[in-house]
């Protein structure tokens, strides 16, 4: 038997026997993911069960090394994990920003001693981090945020505001961008710190959107503390970091609109019928939704095209750059012909009968997605500069 | 197959490159066009492709050819379209030996596909009949008498006409207009009696033609295939065409999208280059977009084909509806961001947006493969 067998048989022995029987079941929402934390929130007492359990293995994070309490598993190992977890239809064990966006930023930017110190604690859920990056004065313009680091030897004292911080109100600690620096050329002065949450001079407030509630916050900074050993890579180099997670947050956002189960075309057909040659009976909407189908088509030939590219070495190609930017149009897109295809159905706002305005509130959030993570004219300067070689006005 | 190329189609590509750039560019196109060339493309230029294998490209070893598959075939395309190179490329090699392959006894296959591959003749598709592309609307008759057939009726848009050896004739043996009973391929000898060759010009200055058919007697032996029962292949033929003119369309807006960031960047308003405008900026880069678009959707289409994959079709028609909203866009951004400089014929973007035009209306246009598409899809 090969290794990898082994380690398949061994995976699948496990997950037997230690995978809760309630965590084999598909997730009812986003309540549902386990996000670890102090306090944590949970809809089963099985998911803090699950999570210590994968956690003691390093599976919580399995290709983190495990030095820092990740699974040390190499790509392949991952993959099987993966399928075996799929097999029983395992949940996720934890979910959290500190994996998908602190942790790889810590590995790639963070001295040993920081490493050591906070990636065991995301591993094991310990503590729940949140994003402060975006201020009220600085969205698309991120560079010119203004939130204020003062430098007091050992430590910093910060002052200012930050907005658009998801789950700032659930999070522990928040990974944030600061200037402690006035005098150079706005992006130079920005830093990567770290700091506790739970402290006096930190207030945060909740942020009703367009569709309802939301995990958007206000944070205010009023002389709060960050330890001067929580400052990641050097004063004043935060934005090289900052834009080394942007570009994570990116593919993110841009897997949102991921394929649902019917075509549009499909439900359309049912919700409306066709004319007697079989083509959906109204020809202005059908002309609509052809075009998003042929887009969507072909966007999902450019992921399988630059992934391809990818694993056969040539690097991720100019046409990742398009990914934000084209991958958010088109949600909003599926998102506005779900409303045209559900008519009234797809208002609703509330109660049983329209599944509590799930399409509409889709809708309305998806109207974000080319806003968060840098807007969509944001991403066309950068193609525009970075890729085109066009000059700055 | 993954999504990228082999070492052997990048130097096919690379080879294609260098030769199309030096051969049959833009400059040769004008001269064509202004020396009046009734063949429409340059037989030196012809034969030396033939040398390289070209005209065999896609057709299998055993009959001759060099058995690279139709993406080895788009890769030629794709840059012919960058170059606007005049050839019997889509003509005899991406169509004609696609429809004998697909309809052809055995016998007519070791036959033409090996005379195809070696660039000893030129054959050609003759189809369309009225302003638009409507295969099943075919009424040009061919009616049995003794072992021959009697054809009457008129084809337009018969590529490379003048050139041309052979014709393969779409024609209807039965049935209604409208129904894919009935029609059936022959191939009709371009000197055969009662049938007239008649030149036409259109906008890309590339050999086009009518064919005037009056009571010419083919043979029952000519016929591709089964009587009445041409449909599927020729069906699957125009699929494959389609993939082959996205691969051109391709190429083509490739490179007058190049042309034109680059001319953004050197023409100067206003005391700065023009480039450095927004308006301008936003444009170019939801463009280079939809150009990464087309990359993929081309090469995913290609690899349908060679893999013998089941949505031919539904491919087929997401490329051409694809390629055909994307060149229109890159030459009319390609006029507009050139301005009047880009509407002179002596500056070479008006070219671009002429072929473009007519290899988008070739076996249908936008709103032809967008409505297949919708159909294939089940709306």
């Amino acid at each position: 038997m090969s290794d990898l067998e082994h380690f398949r048989q061994q995976t699948r022995a496990w997950l037997e026997e230690n995978c809760p029987e309630s965590m084999r079941q598909p997730v009812k929402g986003f309540e549902d993911y386990y996000n670890g934390g102090r306090r944590p929130q949970i809809t089963h007492p099985d998911q803090k069960i699950w999570c210590d359990r994968m956690a003691a293995r390093g599976w919580t994070v399995p290709h983190w090394p495990t030095e820092y309490s990740g699974g040390g598993l190499d790509s392949e190992q991952v993959k099987v994990l993966n399928e075996e977890m799929a097999r029983i239809g395992a949940r996720r064990a934890l979910d959290s920003f500190g994996i998908s966006m602190l942790g790889p930023a810590l590995l790639h930017f963070g001295s040993e001693e920081q490493k050591l110190e906070h990636l065991p604690r995301i591993v094991r859920g310990e503590i729940r981090w949140c994003q402060g990056y975006s201020e009220p004065n600085a969205g698309s313009d991120l560079a010119s945020l203004a939130t204020k680091a003062e430098d007091r030897g050992d430590h910093y004292v910060i002052n200012g505001q930050k907005v658009w911080t998801s789950y700032a109100d659930k999070a522990d600690w928040i990974f944030c961008l600061v200037r402690t620096d006035n005098s150079g050329s706005k992006h130079e002065g920005i830093s990567f710190v770290l700091f506790d949450m739970d402290q006096p001079g930190v207030t945060v407030r909740p942020i009703r959107l367009i569709s309802g509630s939301s995990p958007f916050c206000e944070t205010f900074f009023d002389n709060a503390i960050a330890e001067k050993k929580n400052l990641i890579g050097e004063a004043g180099n935060g934005w090289t970091i900052a834009k080394y997670l942007l570009t994570h947050e990116r593919e993110m956002i841009s897997g949102f609109g991921a394929a649902p189960k019917k075509s549009v075309g499909q439900l359309a057909v049912e919700s409306m019928g066709t004319d007697t040659s079989g083509r959906l009976a109204n020809p202005v909407l059908r002309q609509t939704i052809a075009q998003y189908q042929l887009d969507t088509l072909v966007f999902a030939a450019t992921m399988a095209r630059v992934g391809d590219e990818a694993k056969a070495g040539q690097g991720l190609g100019a046409a990742s750059s398009i990914f934000k930017y084209y991958g958010t149009e088109l949600n909003k897109r599926r998102n506005e012909l779900n409303l045209a295809v559900g008519g009234e159905c797809a208002l609703g706002w509330e109660g049983q009968e329209y599944r509590g305005g799930a399409t509409s509130r889709d809708w309305l959030r998806s109207k974000g997605n080319s806003i968060e993570g840098g807007t969509s004219e944001v991403q066309l300067n950068i193609i525009a500069k970075r890729v085109l070689g066009l000059p700055d006005a | 197959m993954a999504l990228v190329l082999n070492e052997e189609q990048v130097m096919l590509k690379d080879s294609a490159a260098g030769f199309l750039a030096q051969k049959a560019t833009v400059t040769h196109l004008r001269a064509l066009r202004d020396s009046g060339n009734e063949r429409g493309f340059s037989d030196d230029v012809w034969r030396d492709m033939a040398q390289m294998g070209w005209a065999g490209i896609a057709i299998p070893e055993t009959f001759g050819g060099l058995g690279y598959g139709y993406t080895g075939l788009g890769l030629v395309l794709e840059q012919a379209g960058r170059n606007l190179s005049a050839s019997p490329l889509q003509s005899t090699v991406l169509v004609a030996a696609t429809v004998i392959g697909e309809l052809g006894s055995a016998q007519q296959q070791e036959q033409l596909l090996a005379a195809i591959a070696a660039g000893e003749t030129l054959v050609s598709l003759a189809l369309q009949e009225g302003p638009h592309h409507a295969p099943l609307d075919t009424v040009l008759s061919a009616v049995a008498q003794a072992d021959d057939y009697i054809l009457n009726g008129v084809k337009v848009l018969v590529l490379d006409a003048s050139a041309a050896h052979t014709f393969i004739v779409i024609a209807r043996t039965s049935g209604e207009r409208g129904t894919e009973r009935g029609l059936s391929a022959f191939l009709v000898d371009a000197r055969a009696a009662g049938l007239t060759v008649e030149r036409r010009s259109l906008v890309d200055s590339r050999s086009v033609g009518a064919l005037v058919l009056e009571n010419v007697r083919v043979p029952a032996t000519h016929l591709l295939g089964v009587p009445g029962d041409a449909w599927g292949g020729l069906n699957r033929a125009l699929d494959i065409a389609n993939i082959g003119l996205a691969a051109e369309l391709l190429g083509l807006s490739l490179e007058v999208f190049e042309r034109t960031v680059a001319y953004l960047k050197e023409r100067k308003q206003f005391g700065r280059v023009i480039g450095s405008f927004q308006g301008l900026q936003h444009r170019a880069a939801e463009l280079f977009a939809e150009l990464e678009l087309a990359r993929s959707i081309v090469l995913q289409a290609l690899h349908t084909i060679d893999n013998g994959e089941r949505d031919l079709s539904l491919v087929a028609s997401a490329a051409k509806a694809k390629l055909c909203e994307v060149a229109q866009r890159a030459t009319n951004e390609a006029i507009q961001m050139h301005g009047g400089i880009g509407m002179t014929d002596e500056y070479e973007i008006g070219f671009f947006i002429k072929r473009a035009r007519v290899a988008q209306h070739t076996f249908g246009d936008y709103n032809y493969h967008l409505d297949r598409f919708a159909r294939l899809s089940g709306f």
